[in-house]
This record gives structure tokens, C-alpha cells and sequence, in this order.
């Protein structure tokens, strides 16, 4: 199993390939649908991503409360789909990768390797597991949205597995056949 | 009579029981499938889902992050009435049971007019019906949204038969099946009407796994889960031989020009629990 630490530099990110098996520690930032759509309208607003996002990874998920003395309970990825529509821009203002599940559409793959960005899928259904691998979870921003606030979480041993790599390779679409 | 506070107790149990246990037919699949798996990243990832049960369990903490919302379907015997208002006494156990038991609040106020998150996981989406005899049967889901978002309603023509219930399901798990938490468990609803098919087809995610009792479902099953896992979309989405675990049908009546068919897919952390009043 590859170790990446993040922030990690588009030169490391560009060795990684689909299907690799990576683990990740360092910070991430949750973001689901509602927190797309704010962070968009504050790109759209002063032409720069907000919270010192540009370089980091964004975490397509929504936590449980604080539970058996962990800063989460459980928290595992959210269907990263619905996010094609804001990813793009994301990714051209600095983004520098995502963890979620499921496929992306074609445009979606086209932009993780047109700007070196990673799409890493975790395991869905194993929150549990994965909130073991989650040291400290601070509030950023959005904290009106509840479980959709932009928090950063900093991750020790994280397992993803690579789905998008910066040359446009797929996991999902080699498994589809496609 | 059987009493509101009595339904709503058992709503709590059964959430809390829901959230943070595995239903013990859902491992036994898992074991199995831990076994047959035919990708070696596919049984990693059944080995993760195995040990992810053990740590819920263990530290009574979320199977997975998305806790849902609250499906309860009430038997109801023949014999009895519901004395008070149920939806309040249901709502208030589900507020208690996700506030105290730290689950996360996932239902927006107004699917359209107003997204904001209701605080509570409040409202329950309840079904009642009736069964004959004394007393009640409760059942709780918790739904996630991403396997409630894979799933289709189909209205076909009678003439489809097996085969055309077949495409349907086959062609959902294709579209939208790795983004729904494979090993999944495949909920088919067959009749009764266009708005009550999708309920047949989420209480088929009831059921225990293991073979129908009328043998020509039985069969139909088998041949349904072999042509899912014959996809190759595997545990996790990400490859494998293992894409459901089962497939379970309900079937109706239904009108002589109809035949509708309903899809809800269940996530490998499926999660539901019942208990007789």
C-alpha cells in the first residue's frame, strides 16, 4: 500500500494510477452538495477558492456527531456524482483531488487529468472502520449546514483506493468495460 | 389498542439497534461472499465491511455515516386500533433516538421549497397496514440516500413477464449500482399500483436472506443474482464477482393492464430491525 501524506505535490500525485491502494494522512475538507454550492458562489464572488482550500483534497462526506471518544463516529464517503456539476471549476481554481464514491462523468475525468487532480474512492458502508483512521475534526465553515459544514479533518492511514489518476485512468470505467 | 407510546418505544429500539448492529443474515452473506469473491481487491474490500460491523458494534457507533431516513411499517392486527397520534409519537422517538445516540441528521425540510436540514431527522415516512389477528408488527429502515437514489420505478406492459422484470433490474444496478454500496442487498417490488410498488420493493429488503418460500421466486432470485453479480461491478464498485449478496421479490395483484415494477437497492450495511408488539 502506497503512503501519501497531504497536501501532497502534483509531481507525487502524478505517480499514482488507478486501482492503486493508497493510504492517506493529512488534512482533508468535507464537502457535500450544500457546501459545493457556497463554495462556488464565493470562487464566482472574489475569483479565488475561500479557507485556504487551493492544493488540498476535498472529502465528499457528511460526519456523525463525536462519539466513543473520537472527533467523529462514523463517516465514510457520499456519492461523488452528485458533484460533477461544480467539480471542474474546483478543480481549474486549485483543487488538487477528491475522495468519494461511485463514477464521474466524462467531463469530471477529463478535468482530474487536465489539472493532475485525483479522484480516490473509499469504501462505502465501512464508517465505522474509516472514522478510526480521522485524529481531529475543526469546523471552517458553514456551520449552519450541520452535517454539510466544511470541516477539516486530518486523516491518519485513510484507506482510498486510486479511482481517477492524473492520466485520465479509471478505475470505474476499466470495471464498467467501458 | 395498541398504544402510541408503545410504538414509539419500539421505533427508538429498533433505530438505535439499526444504526450500529448488523443484521446477523447480512454477515453470514458477507462470510460467504468473503469466500467466493473472485477479485482479490473484492475480498480486501468484504474483509473491511466485516471488521467495519465488529467496530460498530464494539464501540456502539454508526455502521455508516449516513443514519438515514426513518421507514416504519406498522403490521397492524385486525383486531386492534391505534389509540393517539402516531406520526407525533413516532417523530418525537426518532428525534430522541438520533440526538442521544449521537446518529446524523439527514432530511431536509422541503424536497423543493425549503432544503434546510429539519435538526431532527424528523419526519418518519410511515406505512400501515393491516394483518389479521391481535397485536402489531413494527418494522424500522434506516434508508441512506445514496442506494435510495439508485433506485427506478418501472410501469410495463403485462406481456414483459420475468424477462422484462429481469431487464429492469439489471439495467438499475447497471446505472447506478456502484454508487450505491456494493455488496448490495436488491429490493423488487412486482404490482399492486404506481405510488405503492416502491414500498413492496423496500419491504423485499425486509426479509432475511435466504430462499423464498414459493419456489418459482425462489428460483427467479437466483437467476436475478446471477445476472446482477454477473455485471462484475463487486464490492465496493470497484470489481469483483460478489455486486449483490441477494435478491429478494415481493409480488402483488394488480390491474389486468398493468405490471409495475419497483427497484430498491439496499446498501451492504442494510440496515433494518422489527419486533413484535
Amino acid at each position: 500500500m502506497r503512503e501519501i501524506t497531504l497536501p501532497a505535490s502534483r509531481t507525487e500525485l502524478a505517480t499514482l494510477r488507478a486501482g492503486d491502494e493508497v493510504a492517506l494522512s493529512g488534512p482533508v475538507y468535507t464537502a457535500r452538495d450544500a457546501t459545493h454550492a457556497r463554495l462556488l458562489e464565493e470562487l464566482e464572488l472574489t475569483g479565488e477558492l475561500p479557507y485556504g482550500l487551493s492544493g488540498q483534497i476535498l472529502f465528499y462526506a457528511g460526519p456523525t456527531p463525536p462519539a466513543a471518544g473520537r472527533p467523529v463516529g462514523s463517516v465514510g464517503p457520499t456519492t461523488a456524482r452528485r458533484m460533477d456539476a461544480f467539480t471542474p471549476r474546483l478543480l481549474a481554481a486549485g483543487i488538487a483531488g477528491a475522495i468519494g464514491k461511485g463514477p464521474r462523468c466524462d467531463e469530471v475525468r477529463a478535468a482530474f487529468a487536465e489539472h493532475g487532480a485525483v479522484y480516490f474512492a473509499a469504501v462505502g458502508g465501512s464508517a465505522a472502520l474509516l472514522a478510526k483512521h480521522v485524529t481531529a475534526a475543526e469546523p471552517v465553515a458553514y456551520g449552519d449546514l450541520g452535517t454539510e459544514a466544511l470541516v477539516r479533518m486530518t486523516l491518519d492511514r485513510f484507506p482510498v483506493f486510486v479511482a481517477i489518476d492524473p492520466t485520465g485512468g479509471d478505475l470505474y470505467a476499466q470495471v464498467a468495460g467501458v | 389498542m395498541v398504544r402510541t407510546d408503545a410504538i414509539a418505544a419500539a421505533v427508538h429500539d429498533c433505530i438505535v439497534t439499526a444504526a450500529t448492529t448488523l443484521r446477523p443474515d447480512v454477515v453470514a452473506a458477507l462470510e460467504r461472499a468473503a469466500v467466493t469473491e473472485t477479485s482479490s481487491r473484492g475480498r480486501a474490500i468484504l474483509a473491511q465491511l466485516l471488521d467495519n460491523a465488529c467496530i460498530a458494534s464494539d464501540d456502539s457507533v454508526p455502521l455508516c455515516q449516513d443514519t438515514g431516513t426513518v421507514w416504519v411499517r406498522i403490521e397492524l392486527g385486525s383486531d386492534e386500533a391505534i389509540g393517539g397520534d402516531l406520526q407525533v409519537a413516532i417523530d418525537g422517538a426518532v428525534a430522541s433516538a438520533f440526538r442521544d445516540h449521537a446518529l446524523r441528521m439527514s432530511v431536509a425540510a422541503d424536497a423543493l421549497l425549503d432544503r434546510a436540514n429539519t435538526g431532527d431527522n424528523t419526519p418518519a415516512f410511515i406505512d400501515i397496514v393491516s394483518r389479521p389477528g391481535a397485536g402489531a408488527r413494527v418494522h424500522v429502515m434506516l434508508k441512506g440516500g445514496g442506494s435510495d437514489n439508485a433506485s427506478v420505478v418501472a410501469m410495463l406492459d403485462p406481456g414483459a413477464g420475468f424477462e422484462g422484470v429481469r431487464d429492469v433490474v439489471v439495467a438499475a444496478v447497471r446505472a447506478k449500482g456502484s454508487s450505491a454500496c456494493p455488496p448490495l442487498l436488491v429490493g423488487v417490488g412486482v404490482g399492486s399500483t404506481f405510488d405503492r410498488v416502491g414500498s413492496l420493493a423496500k419491504h423485499a429488503l425486509l426479509r432475511d436472506i435466504g430462499p423464498a418460500r414459493d419456489k418459482r421466486i425462489a428460483a427467479f432470485e437466483a437467476e436475478l443474482l446471477e445476472a446482477v453479480n454477473a455485471t462484475g461491478i463487486g464490492p465496493g464498485g470497484l470489481g469483483g464477482s460478489t455486486t449483490a449478496l441477494a435478491v429478494h421479490i415481493e409480488t402483488a395483484p394488480c390491474h389486468i393492464a398493468a405490471m409495475p415494477v419497483a427497484v430498491n437497492l439496499g446498501c451492504c450495511a442494510v440496515r433494518s430491525a422489527s419486533v413484535e408488539l
